[in-house]
């Protein structure tokens, strides 16, 4: 099989993998699904009708291979393990890449968290003609006042996207309500609070699932991780009831101005990584009924996984407190 | 399976399968070639162009899109991927690793390059043509204004930083966590240590980069208003988020060309770098800083006074650990025994045109005297100082330097030595003049302009197609070493190269470092 046993005594061999075909086949599957998410999008932008559905094909087959590409590289990864393959050194090299990629992950949100905070602090109060920036709002927003969340678009005020004097890319309507508590109609009908909870108590039981690993508990293990999976997915459930009210109820759209754009925006990409950390949580969750993976120290895997669930709970407290609470 | 002492495998499959890092470096190098030549190609265009006043050859509309793209091919395309290649070559050699830590990813992050660019280069034959906004795409020209072919290089863009991304965290785990015995972090061979510090700025800056095209993309698609005032947002916000990625961008290109800089020139002066440990320090102030500065690409966009001078003073502030490096360099050769070949040519050349354009980027740092600069080919000809005086003479240097190591075969130095010559002077030509034109107000970005301005336009592009043909040079000079160089054996290929690369057979075998090597307690270093 290998010859990963016969390093010499004081250093394990670090083990280098033969040729893959893994990575060109991600590559294809990842090429052709953005290829075909461009076309699809341009399709629909630009128009040409006739070939949207033939993108979207493209599109779903460059998806459809790239899962099944990752697949069976975890697989592959797994197996290697499970081969005595992996030494602590590459451990570390695991642990690294997950660091650092969960790092990569917190800036691209912090991007948007960014794009908020220059929206409220600077963009907004210049459009109203405030401070150093604000020369221009008598000459194009002539009358628009700034506020958080936004009861107006500038280009509303003017008096829609027809009356704008400048191109624009579509028109801006505001929405009727927003997702603030104050638009509520109870306490207990504003949804970001229950989620708030839920989420925070998943961390906590993704926390005791991980303390029954390290003791060897496989049942308490298996347990406390399906309750952090239910969690998550009622998570989704309650998002997706809060996205319903919100187009269908409030009239807060991503065509709402920069409220319904950072909002989505912010709230869309967090509910992705929710799903995202689900799915990985949900594998482990399964490698460990089916096949009895995972050992009191040899759990990477499902330690990845949570250590990404804690990022994403993080993500979720600031969204609270930035996105609806103040 | 089976031995790990075994060759490479034959035919395209050990390309195309290959987790090898020497295997992975060459195929990086090698595309960043083709992408230089490439970029290259359009430099050509713009400066035909721009040889005589008047409309030339091409339409504006097209000389929009050879500039956006030359600007995209060359600094995601050529620059980085090349110093990601020399990263993968040189990393595990050099702290005696086997392989890099992450070798499967490796492969990964170099494949999904070729499909990027090819998708970003066909934009060139779609309706509307290719991107015509210029390499920092501002919008609302990429959005409101922008062509449809735009999603195309949004999405070329994503997988770029995918790449980057995936590459920079495969180089953090290599240096962390391959380190043979006794190779602690202060005795790390300084290109070593200015490639984690990159590599720290990529993933940091990558994401933002990610994050920008991806609200282009809902702004043009799905109606949200990130970057237009009329629904709230603001344009100005798309440059701040550009220039939060694109100034460590910039260091991101230069800190591994001031790593190989910082090898070189210690081995043609057969003495150790002078102050080592003020070059760490100076590199991670340069790389902190980067963080901090990005707004002095937008001194006349209307900021705030108060904004206005902290980034005036932030940027300023560069000037000192990037003086430490000069100085270091410098005092490095003082009184070393110096000798001349190729790679300390270039390196020499950088020294010197570097500083150059140090210096005009110090007189652009100034707010209200950029408020006459901004736009204008003053600063065309001061990132041309850096780019490529900068970081393209010390990645050239670099494949002198390590080509004989690499393929156990010496290039031929009476040819080197006219590259850099014709190089260096081509270089001057082409970009000297256009500080006198920029200060006499000639914009950028523009295929036509006023007669006052044709002599320098004139001597730029002779100067220009000096410079490019120099590069054919180069290229046969590479392949002729690669197919029918004198071999050599010696370990150390030049007698006063220092570092565990060189301690290994020449050629370099194909698996190097299985077993770690044990570094010795008096390392290279002070």
């Amino acid at each position: 099989m290998s010859s990963t046993t016969s390093a010499p005594a004081g250093h394990e061999k670090y083990y280098v993998p033969e040729s893959s075909s893994l990575a060109v086949r991600a590559t294809i599957g990842l090429v052709l699904s953005v290829f075909g998410a461009a076309l699809m999008l341009n399709d629909m932008t630009f128009g040409d009708p006739d070939r949207s559905s033939a993108s979207v094909w493209v599109l779903t087959t460059g998806l459809v291979f790239f899962i099944f590409t990752l697949t069976s590289w975890f697989r592959t990864a797994i197996r290697e393990n499970l081969a005595g393959m992996n030494s602590s050194q590459l451990h570390q090299s695991y642990v690294l890449g997950m660091f650092w990629f969960i790092f990569s992950e917190v800036m691209f949100f912090a991007v948007f968290f960014g794009t908020l905070l220059y929206v409220r602090q600077f963009a907004g109060p210049w459009l109203a003609g405030e401070g150093d920036g604000g020369r221009m709002n008598g000459l194009l927003w002539p009358g628009f006042e700034f506020a958080w969340p936004p009861v107006i678009t500038p280009q509303e005020i003017v008096g829609g996207a027809d009356a704008q004097v400048i191109a624009n890319n579509g028109a801006f309507v505001s929405q009727e309500k927003s997702m603030a508590p104050a638009d509520a109609h109870a306490w207990y009908a504003w949804l970001p609070m229950w989620n708030t909870i839920i989420l925070l108590s998943s961390s906590a039981t993704v926390h005791v699932a991980h303390t029954a690993i390290l003791s060897g508990d496989r049942k308490k293990f298996n347990r406390w991780l399906g309750i952090t999976v239910g969690l998550a997915l009622i998570f989704l459930g309650l998002q997706a009831a809060e996205y319903y009210e919100a187009y269908v109820l409030f009239g807060l759209t991503l065509n709402s101005g920069i409220y319904g754009s950072t909002f989505f925006m912010l709230t869309g990409f967090h509910g992705f990584h929710v799903a995202m950390g689900m799915t990985m949580l949900l594998i482990q969750l399964i490698r460990s009924m089916k096949n009895k993976h995972f050992t009191a120290t040899d759990h990477f895997g499902f330690e990845a996984s949570s250590w990404y669930w804690h990022f994403v709970d993080v993500v979720w407290v600031f969204l609270f407190l930035f996105v609806y609470i103040l | 399976m089976g031995d790990h002492h075994h060759g490479p495998a034959a035919g395209i499959t050990r390309w195309l399968f290959t987790t090898n890092h020497k295997d992975i470096g060459t195929m990086y190098l090698w595309f960043s070639f083709a992408m230089f030549l490439l970029g290259g190609f359009f430099a050509m265009v713009i400066r035909a162009e721009l040889f005589q006043p008047g409309m030339q050859l091409v339409e504006p509309a097209f000389f929009n899109q050879m500039t956006t793209l030359h600007g995209l091919v060359m600094v995601f395309g050529a620059i980085m991927p090349s110093f990601v290649g020399l990263a993968n070559w040189l990393i595990p050699m050099m702290i005696g690793a086997p392989d890099m830590a992450l070798p499967r990813m490796n492969n990964w992050s170099f494949w999904i390059l070729p499909p990027a660019f090819l998708m970003l280069a066909s934009t060139l034959f779609m309706e509307g043509g290719a991107p015509a906004f210029g390499w920092t795409f501002y919008a609302p020209l990429s959005t409101t204004y922008a062509p449809p072919s735009v999603t195309f290089f949004i999405f070329a863009i994503h997988i770029l930083g995918v790449s980057s991304i995936m590459g920079s965290i495969n180089i953090i785990a290599t240096v962390m966590n391959m380190r043979a015995p006794g190779m602690t972090y202060m005795k790390m061979p300084l290109f070593v240590w200015t490639w984690l510090i990159t590599a720290f700025l990529l993933v940091a800056v990558m994401p933002v980069l990610a994050g920008a095209v991806t609200m282009m993309l809902m702004d043009i698609h799905f109606g949200t208003s990130f970057f237009s005032a009329a629904g709230g947002g603001d344009p100005v916000l798309f440059q701040h988020i550009f220039w939060f990625f694109g100034h460590p961008e910039v260091y991101i290109i230069i800190l591994p060309a001031f790593g190989v800089v910082s090898q070189i020139i210690p081995a043609f002066s057969r003495k150790p770098l002078f102050g080592y440990a003020s070059m760490v320090y100076a590199t991670a102030s340069i790389a902190f800083l980067s963080f901090i500065v990005w707004a002095h690409h937008m001194y006349t966009v209307g900021m705030p006074v108060a904004g206005e001078l902290f980034f005036m003073y932030a940027t300023m502030l560069i000037a000192v650990p990037t003086g430490v490096k000069v100085f270091n360099w410098i005092t490095t050769m003082w009184r070393g025994s110096l000798s001349f070949e190729t790679p300390m040519l270039f390196c020499i050349g950088f020294l010197i045109l570097f500083t150059l354009g140090g210096f005009t980027g110090l007189m652009l740092s100034i707010a209200p005297a950029d408020f006459q600069y901004h736009d204008t080919y003053f600063v065309v000809a001061h990132f041309h100082y850096v780019m490529v005086a900068g970081a393209v003479f010390s990645m050239t240097a670099a494949v002198y330097y390590w080509l004989p190591k690499w393929c156990g075969r010496m290039y031929n130095e009476a040819m080197g030595k006219t590259h850099f010559w014709i190089s260096f002077i081509g270089f001057n030509i082409t970009f000297f003049p256009q500080h006198f034109v920029g200060l006499a107000g000639m914009p950028r970005r523009i295929p036509d302009y006023a007669l006052q301005f044709a002599d320098f336009n004139m001597m730029s592009s002779i100067g220009a197609f000096i410079y490019g043909a120099s590069q054919l040079l180069f290229l046969y000079n590479v392949i002729a070493t690669i197919v029918a160089g004198k071999p050599v054996s010696d370990e150390k290929v030049w007698d006063g190269a220092e570092g565990l690369e060189w301690t290994l057979p020449t050629p370099a075998p194909y698996h190097t470092f299985e077993e770690p090597p044990q570094v010795p307690k008096p390392a290279g270093t002070i």
